[in-house]
């Protein structure tokens, strides 16, 4: 049987006094699409924070691809970056570069290929995500959907193990959107990779994903494949499957009594509008 | 004072890590050849039109004072003294703030609100080898090189003012300058710039490479790196002149 290729197991990680993971377990199976969805604020970007080592647990294990990564030097953490690939949400493209030189960044600074190689191998990237035709654009001239597919190229120029996808719906039209979502997929097969992909949009993540988590609270409160959380009768699950706004999750962040907040607040013959 | 201390040990430490990484950058010329045009090339103007008018005071000025001791004919010497070895590595040292500094700072910090530097580090690029230490490195290039345009300009403008105009002799202008100011004097404007390169430079990388990944965070950055260049330059001045004294 082979080895899942991320493993996390009973991790605890708080910023500040908010506890975002409270025994987190999560596992990725190799060559799938594994989705971790949840509502906003549960962790989702920070889970991509462990898996690429930027942060540290404070408890708990992160294995990936078989290594555990808090354990790894500057030295071995770059070298199993190498083998990921990331999405940003946002692209992060590197605004001073044209997206031909974007796309051949990682390579340029990894490898010593001849000019000819590197620039078939940037256009076959390119022409993947179907922006041949855009490599002598700058970031600014591209639209949100342009920019994400040649951060997609970038993230995959280097034939990574794994690909990383952060909220790689959010913002985008709904064409742009099924084009990620055929390329998220497409690429997955073509290139036999594992695709983890942090998304809120249900409808999207879980017509591609192999198998899902749904984090709340601290951990993962439910996984299984789309169906299954889909026929799920717990309320949490329910209510996120379902986009309701009647559930546990609450629409109001907590606070003090509303009715003696608005008593508090002051006489309003003292406020000069009579 | 605690958070000062701290902030002074943050800077310290920077600088360590920039420095450790300027080896690394160095074979890469072409990025420190562009940050060169970029904080020197792009500030020429400025640095060129400032030089003539603070020599054109200078002129004025030491004029004015000379001729009281009816010692006209030092204009020369005077001007080239105040330009080499204070005007010329201070006036563009603040200059460079102001220009190259906040734009580097600004352009780090968005880098960090863009998440670009983090794109990097997961690219498993160290940003610190292909963003800071090419910029650190072209800061201090640019900056003696500035401050020589900027003494050679004002020395012009002292002359066109002093000669031309209030009539001093153009032949004991240049004779006298040419006897009395040695290579001690060149040298010290040049320590000095290349001491102002290193603090603007470095506080303006630091700045944007810390900066809060927020509009507010990045303005604030920009802004702490004019006020905290401007001043270290000139307490850096103070010393370095005591120095050579």
């Amino acid at each position: 049987m082979t080895p899942p290729v991320v493993e996390v197991r009973g991790v605890r990680y708080s910023a500040g006094p908010r506890q975002i993971f409270d025994g987190l377990d999560l596992t990725v199976a190799a060559g799938s699409i594994t989705a971790v969805m949840g509502p906003s604020g549960t962790g989702k970007t920070t889970l991509l924070r462990l898996l690429t080592g930027q942060i540290q647990a404070e408890a708990g294990t992160v294995q990936v691809l078989g290594q555990e990564v808090a354990t790894l030097g500057r030295k071995d953490l770059f070298a199993l970056r190498r083998r990921l690939g990331m999405l940003f949400q946002n692209g992060a493209l590197l605004t001073d570069l044209d997206v031909f030189e974007n796309v051949a960044f990682p390579v340029r600074e990894h490898a010593r290929l001849p000019e000819p190689v590197l620039r078939r191998l940037v256009l076959m990237k390119l022409e993947a995500v179907g922006l041949r035709g855009a490599e002598s654009m700058m970031p600014q001239e591209l639209s949100g959907g342009m920019a994400r597919r040649v951060a997609l190229a970038r993230a995959i120029v280097m034939d990574p193990e794994v690909l990383i996808y952060d909220e790689p719906f959010a913002g985008l039209d709904p064409v742009s959107m099924g084009i990620i979502v055929r390329l998220i997929h497409r690429l997955n097969d073509a290139l036999g990779i594992t695709s983890i992909v942090v998304s809120h949009d249900v409808q999207e993540v879980g017509s591609i994903a192999d198998y899902s988590y749904l984090l709340a609270g601290g951990r993962a409160i439910a996984q299984g494949t789309t169906a299954e959380l889909a026929a799920s009768r717990d309320p949490a699950v329910r209510q996120f499957m379902q986009g309701s706004s009647e559930g546990p999750v609450e629409f109001h962040y907590p606070a003090p009594d509303y009715r003696a907040a608005l008593l508090d607040a002051g006489d309003l013959r003292d406020s000069g509008h009579r | 004072m605690i958070a000062a201390l701290r902030r002074v040990g943050a800077v310290t430490l920077f600088l360590f890590q920039v420095l450790g990484a300027c080896i690394p950058a160095l074979r890469r010329p072409g990025l420190i050849v562009r940050q060169v045009y970029n904080s020197g090339a792009r500030s020429l103007i400025i640095i060129m039109l400032c030089g003539l008018f603070v020599g054109m005071v200078l002129g004025l000025q030491g004029y004015d004072l000379l001729s009281r001791f009816g010692s006209e004919s030092a204009l020369g010497v005077a001007a080239a003294l105040g330009l080499l070895k204070e005007l010329g590595p201070v006036v563009t040292a603040l200059l460079f703030a102001g220009r190259a500094g906040t734009s580097l700072a600004s352009e780090i910090g968005l880098m960090r609100a863009t998440d670009q530097l983090t794109a990097m580090q997961v690219m498993a690029v160290d940003p610190m080898r292909h963003v800071v230490a090419p910029r650190f490195l072209g800061g201090v290039i640019a900056m003696p090189l500035l401050a020589a345009i900027f003494s050679v300009i004002g020395l012009f403008g002292a002359q066109l003012v002093g000669v031309t105009v209030m009539g001093v002799d153009s032949g004991t202008f240049w004779s006298q300058m040419q006897g009395s100011v040695g290579i001690d004097d060149v040298n010290e404007g040049l320590v000095k710039s290349l001491a102002f390169g290193v603090v603007c430079t470095l506080l303006a990388v630091f700045q944007g490479y810390n900066a809060e990944p927020t509009a507010e965070g990045v303005g604030l950055a920009t802004t702490r790196t004019v006020i905290t260049s401007s001043v270290l330059v000139l307490i850096v001045d103070y010393m370095l002149t005591a120095a050579f004294l």
